[in-house]
């Protein structure tokens, strides 16, 4: 897995709630056997029309928007727990999320793939969403060592919370197989005892 | 301080505990299926690690099977790929496959509980976030991701934080026609889509102690539906009656021995929940969602509430529906009953009995999706089958189908589907397609009339 240190980069404001995992990769895209290819698909349904033409009406398409930050509403990734939702938004180019809730499932599976959740207040939420949607250039720092958000030129910054075992791990690249299988002899002790 | 349920079980399955972090969670059965497992296996594969314990794993063909002729080749490319991976996959691991067109093949939370494999105070995974069905059996039943898959592949634990308490009380008679199904939806429709997160739920109450394990798979089976990683139900005689006697269920003593266990697994009267909730079964009555997520439910005689928000109003938009309109009286072209929330005999029994004699309306396609060969099987065998046929109704083979239209099973764009299943999410059911939440009875009745009816009236 790919560590994850510090980003400064623009984003993109998508301020819509429930944004559930049918919505980041519908079902029908599902049939891939490996995990490459899926960005193709994100938001398959809202980025394209049903003729396969370009939707310019959503932010994805606008633009004056890019980066690898994306900023959504509440309760994001919420639904199935597809994995392929992570990987269409990694294969995207995506390398943060950022939220006021997310969805369990969801949180997990980015955190397995390098694409780290940041959930903020709902009040910092709906700041960043307006100085985005007010200037396209504005850079957020992202500092997951002091597990802190900024929009860099400003003192307007939140802290975050992650749990401190998958700090570690993004911070290091690790993965939770390799940490498991250093576990193997309490695992078998474990099933010795049932 | 007393524990609860899930404390029981967890406890129970601890292998290890990192200090501010997740517990080593020992997984007794992983369930899997054929699009969240083959990155999982190749990811073994390449990094040369062996499946840790293929003895605990059960295989199923469901989210990508075709619902007609499955003793033919799968038509799909795609898919037939991804079916013949997952038995590759099972074939080179040792691993218990019943796929497509076997005896006990299904969708994975239909056939798990009905072969015994889902027992009280288990631990189970799968990697999807209805395995909460299986809590109905007192069991820790959640959904993971393709990487934790991966982890239990390698190590049979998970690394899992332990999640905070829930209590959803439900207590009181419930309404004539007032079904699980109608209990859950009004459930979520109280406490929102994301109540649950970062929670395990208990149900308790008469209303759930009273319920058929059918029943109750479909209430645990929508606990992901208000954020909850799973539910659980304490498991009882009911519990015991239907565990007994099943294919992979314990017998003679050993069942015995389960059994006295499986008593002392239910909340001490001192434990305390961090949130605790109660409803009274009198308010409830059949329910319809209006929406695009399940937590946008109605009573079926309420009209579509006021708001002002944009996801609320996009929401509505997308459902062609307009704020303050009843759903009474909304032309319905296509009623699907079946998905890992409504697919038992169980359900098909209730809808039976509302079709008896009676003839579909001419505008609706209504199918019929068993949830696995056995409920098919019985489907039959219970006269069912006739009743469904000269009604009208399209009874097809076993899968997940147009629960989430993976297949061919799609709802054409714009039509509105009156479906038993529990996600009512854009373009769930085909691209464009309308879902409309409901219990067996409500899509029945739909079916019959050609419209949403109020079935309170039918049915007192």
């Amino acid at each position: 897995m790919e560590k994850f240190v510090r980003l400064i980069d623009t984003a993109i404001p998508l301020s819509i709630s429930n944004v559930d995992t049918d919505q980041i990769i519908p079902a029908r895209f599902l049939k891939a056997t490996d995990k490459k290819g899926f960005g193709e698909n994100l938001f398959r349904d809202w980025r394209f029309e049903k003729d396969g033409s370009v939707n310019q009406k959503f932010v994805l398409n606008h633009p004056e928007y890019k980066g690898t930050i994306l900023i959504a509403g509440d309760n994001f990734g919420c639904g199935s727990s597809r994995e392929h939702a992570a990987w269409a938004l990694v294969g995207y180019g995506f390398k943060v999320v950022i939220s006021s809730f997310f969805a369990d499932i969801f949180k997990g599976n980015a955190l397995n793939n390098g694409l780290l959740p940041v959930q903020v207040s709902e009040k910092y939420l709906n700041f960043l969403l307006k100085e985005v949607e007010e200037n396209p250039h504005t850079a957020i720092e992202i500092c997951l060592e002091e597990q802190e958000i900024r929009v860099q030129g400003s003192h307007c910054s939140e802290k975050f919370e992650i749990d401190p075992y998958k700090k570690v791990c993004l911070l290091n690249g690790y993965d939770d197989i390799d940490f498991l299988l250093s576990k193997k002899d309490k695992i078998k002790k474990y099933e010795a005892s049932l | 301080m007393g524990k609860t349920l899930f404390d029981k079980v967890w406890d129970a399955h601890v292998v290890d505990t990192i200090e501010n972090g997740p517990d080593v969670l020992y997984i007794d059965k992983h369930l899997i299926h054929e699009v969240t497992s083959p990155q999982a296996f190749n990811e073994l594969k390449e990094r040369g690690i062996p499946i840790a314990r293929p003895d605990k794993i059960v295989a199923t063909a469901d989210h990508n099977t075709p619902t007609v002729n499955q003793h033919l080749p799968v038509k799909d490319e795609l898919s037939r790929n991804q079916l013949k991976q997952l038995e590759r996959n099972c074939k080179e691991n040792n691993i218990t496959l019943y796929g497509l067109g076997h005896k006990y093949n299904g969708i994975v939370h239909v056939m798990a509980p009905e072969l015994g494999i889902t027992q009280p105070g288990m631990t189970m995974v799968c990697g999807d976030s209805h395995t909460s069905t299986h809590g109905a059996f007192g069991a820790i039943a959640f959904g993971i991701g393709t990487s934790q898959v991966a982890q239990v592949f390698a190590s049979q634990c998970l690394l899992m934080q332990k999640p905070k308490s829930l209590r959803v009380n439900v207590n009181g008679k419930l309404k004539k026609g007032v079904l699980p199904k109608d209990v859950i939806l009004y459930i979520i429709s109280k406490l929102g889509t994301n109540s649950g997160t970062g929670y395990f739920c208990e149900y308790a109450g008469n209303v759930f102690e009273e319920m058929s394990m059918e029943g109750r798979m479909t209430v645990c089976n929508m606990s992901i539906e208000m954020g909850a990683r799973g539910g659980m139900i304490a498991p009882d005689q009911t519990t015991f009656e239907y565990v007994k006697g099943r294919k992979f269920s314990p017998t003679g003593e050993k069942l015995q021995e389960k059994i006295a266990y499986w008593k002392t697994l239910a909340t001490d009267e001192d434990a305390v929940f961090d949130q605790e909730y109660s409803f009274d079964a009198e308010d409830i009555e059949p329910m319809v969602t209006y929406g695009t997520n399940p937590g946008m439910g109605i009573k079926i005689t309420e009209k579509i509430p006021e708001s002002n928000d944009k996801s609320f109003e996009k929401s509505l938009a997308y459902m062609n529906f307009s704020k303050g309109e009843s759903l009474i009286g909304k032309p319905i072209n296509y009623v699907f009953i079946g998905s890992c929330t409504n697919s038992r005999i169980e359900d098909f029994k209730v809808a039976a009995n509302f079709v008896k004699g009676k003839q579909k309306a001419s505008n609706v396609n209504a199918w019929l999706v068993p949830g696995s060969q056995q409920v098919a099987k019985q489907i039959k065998e219970e006269g069912l089958q006739e009743i469904f046929e000269s009604a009208g109704f399209e009874l097809r083979q076993p899968g997940c189908s147009a629960c989430l239209a993976m297949n061919d099973d799609k709802i054409p764009e714009g039509e509105y589907c009156v479906s038993t299943s529990n996600r009512n999410f854009e373009g769930r059911q085909g691209q464009g397609a309308r879902t409309i939440l409901a219990s067996p009875l409500v899509a029945a009745a739909t079916a019959i009339e050609g419209q949403i009816i109020d079935v309170t009236k039918y049915v007192s």
